[in-house]
């Protein structure tokens, strides 16, 4: 009985703020709601307009881009790093520390940290002019083909220490004996690698998959301290679009729409692998 | 190139014993005793001096990257502690000639928000407000539900549990509008309450999960003892899981003082301009277009925004990477 009151918590904030939360917004998406929430259906109007606006066309670019360079390169980058600190090597718990740092600190540092470094007037673009490269340019966050280009250095920097670590725990988990059979069958250490451990670790890069994509989908806080969605709108992402609709606009069946859509393609990836990852595990439970 | 992989070869025969982990170590002292040390062993092999090919490629590799993820770091720090005019003039990578620490005093006194210019100390007070509430009340909560679906399991227990963890990667943005009008009906949109209510929130399903993993590892044999003896629902978790379980309340505060302290969204939608916390300040102060930018104070306010964690994270070390890794892994 106790055990049921100390739940009411959990059942509160799983009925009412999770499904009741987002059942609400999918169903004011289809009202024409602007400043004030109201009940006047208008179908998909909304989407409608989702749809033919430059910005959020701009937003879903910039996230596929982003999130495509950014899974791989977090995959590719963590894994290598991984496997570096894999060798037996000294110092690894200073290495270690080093490359996870970046995680620790907020967005919104990170963001501010990188906007300086690649300010094309005192950073690393004018540093490279000053030695005599004159016509040198690396101005990524002032240039709108490439701005989304000089988030995703910060968004790296930021994350793939975290992947390091999965990569790291997952190499750990690899059986001593394989590495000793590979050697003994002369295979290079590259191939082993490639070809025997990692189909082993398909759990960890599934769980980094995941990972990283979930955190994709959020990114927000990254492009409002580092480029503020400019120059323009070149570097608007779906949870800014949102969250200027919502609040700045004062559209909420805009910002219900949008949200809506970010929530359909978090369920086009996840339902897929809690399927394949959770489905089994309730089963044992 | 057939030295560099014989080079690597004996290297890895002679490293390995020793640095193995004392498991390892003993499974291959086995192994050799049966096959009579004819394989393994060092018996062959010259110890290879610490200068072969093979560790400068890899330490060279590792430093350079190590020096790469540092960077934003030093050129912060060193930005901080330059004058304004040696900044235009110099190098952004380059230490400062004179040290000062103006920038410093500057961004956490004066540093100005729209009219207001009581400088950061305003919006890291705020977020101290915030932060002790929340990650008491999260954990609390969490500690409690984990417990509860650990050892008690109860009818649709697993129902709620399994909508909570799949809420975990619902975007939070579709779950932002509702809440403003939850909080706007019970009066507490726009203050404090609210967000340590919203933290709490969200903070509930990593949380439990890691309490119930948690909890289900304690021996189910001390949970039915206490039981014959009559203890309760809350007496069994006050005086026997609690104090089993230091150790993942330590994980779990390292996590949520991190994640509550670097939050932006949450703070810029449910506190007002005299309550943001310090992420939100920082933005407002760094990001505003008004008046001459000042790049030294603007490096010292975001050094001392990341100080928290940044502190968190060395003083914990591994307990901080195990938080991520227990979140991440079973998330």
């Amino acid at each position: 009985m106790s055990a049921k009151i100390a739940a009411i918590p959990m059942i509160a904030t799983a009925g009412v703020v999770f499904v009741g939360g987002t059942a609400w917004t999918v169903l004011y998406s289809f009202t024409s709601s602007k400043l004030l929430p109201k009940e006047k259906f208008v179908g998909l109007a909304q989407y409608d307009r989702l749809w033919s606006s430059s910005k959020w066309l701009i937003s879903i670019e910039n996230l596929a881009i982003y999130g495509a360079f950014s899974l791989v390169f977090a995959m590719v980058i963590g894994f290598l790093l991984a496997a570096l600190l894999d060798q037996k090597i000294r110092f690894e718990d200073t290495f270690r520390t080093v490359f996870l740092y970046p995680f620790a600190l907020s967005f919104i540092v990170t963001g501010l940290a990188w906007q300086w470094i690649l300010n094309p007037d005192f950073g690393v673009q004018h540093v490279v002019r000053s030695m005599g490269f004159e016509s040198f340019t690396f101005d990524p966050l002032y240039n709108p083909d490439i701005v989304i280009y000089g988030v995703l250095i910060a968004g790296l920097w930021h994350e793939t220490g975290l992947i390091m670590c999965l990569m790291l725990a997952g190499l750990r988990g690899i059986d001593e004996d394989i590495w000793k059979a590979s050697r003994v069958d002369g295979i290079p250490v590259w191939k082993t690698y490639l070809f025997i451990v990692i189909p082993m670790m398909r759990g960890i890069f599934i769980t980094a998959l995941v990972l990283i994509a979930s955190g994709i989908i959020k990114v927000y806080d990254l492009i409002v301290a580092q480029t503020g969605g400019g120059p323009g709108i070149s570097s608007e992402v779906p949870a800014k679009y949102v969250y200027d609709a919502m609040f700045l606009s004062q559209n909420l069946g805009q910002g219900f729409a949008a949200s809506t859509m970010m929530l359909l393609s978090v369920v086009i990836v996840v339902v897929p692998w809690a399927y394949l990852e959770f489905g089994g595990k309730s089963r044992r439970v | 190139m057939s030295k560099t992989v014989s080079l690597r070869d004996q290297s890895l025969v002679f490293e390995s014993p020793d640095a193995g982990t004392p498991d390892t170590t003993l499974r291959r002292a086995g192994a050799s005793r049966k096959q009579g040390r004819v394989v393994e062993g060092p018996c062959g092999a010259k110890p290879t001096k610490s200068l072969s090919r093979r560790n400068i490629i890899l330490y060279g590799t590792l430093i350079v990257c190590a020096l790469y993820y540092l960077l934003p770091l030093y050129v912060m720090l060193v930005t901080s502690l330059k004058g304004m005019p040696e900044i235009r003039l110099g190098n952004i990578f380059a230490p400062p000639m004179e040290v000062t620490f103006q920038p410093w005093v500057k961004a956490w006194s004066e540093a100005c928000t729209g009219l207001n210019c009581e400088g950061l100390s305003r919006g890291f007070w705020n977020s101290v407000k915030i932060l002790i509430p929340s990650v008491v009340l999260s954990i609390a909560i969490a500690s409690v539900n984990g417990y509860a679906l650990a050892n008690w399991r109860f009818r649709g227990a697993e129902l709620f549990f399994t909508i909570l963890i799949v809420g975990a990667f619902i975007p939070y943005q579709v779950m932002i509008y509702p809440i403003v009008i939850m909080l706007r009906e019970v009066g507490l949109y726009g203050s404090l309450t609210g967000l340590v209510l919203v933290h709490s929130v969200f903070g509930m399903p990593i949380l439990t999960l890691l309490f119930r993993n948690y909890f289900a590892s304690v021996p189910e044999e001390l949970f039915k003892a206490a039981r014959v003896d009559g203890a309760g629902f809350w007496a069994i978790y006050f005086r026997i899981m609690l104090p089993m379980s230091l150790p993942i309340f330590v994980v779990a505060i390292i996590l949520q003082v991190t994640g509550i302290w670097n939050d932006f969204l949450f703070g810029v939608i449910y506190t007002k301009p005299d309550l943001y916390p310090m992420t939100v300040q920082l933005n407002n102060i760094v990001n505003s277009t008004q008046g001459v930018k000042e790049y030294n104070v603007n490096m010292a306010a975001t050094i001392l925004t990341g100080l928290v964690p940044l502190t968190v994270y060395f003083i914990s070390g591994k307990l901080f990477v195990r938080g991520i890794a227990a979140g991440a892994v079973k998330g």
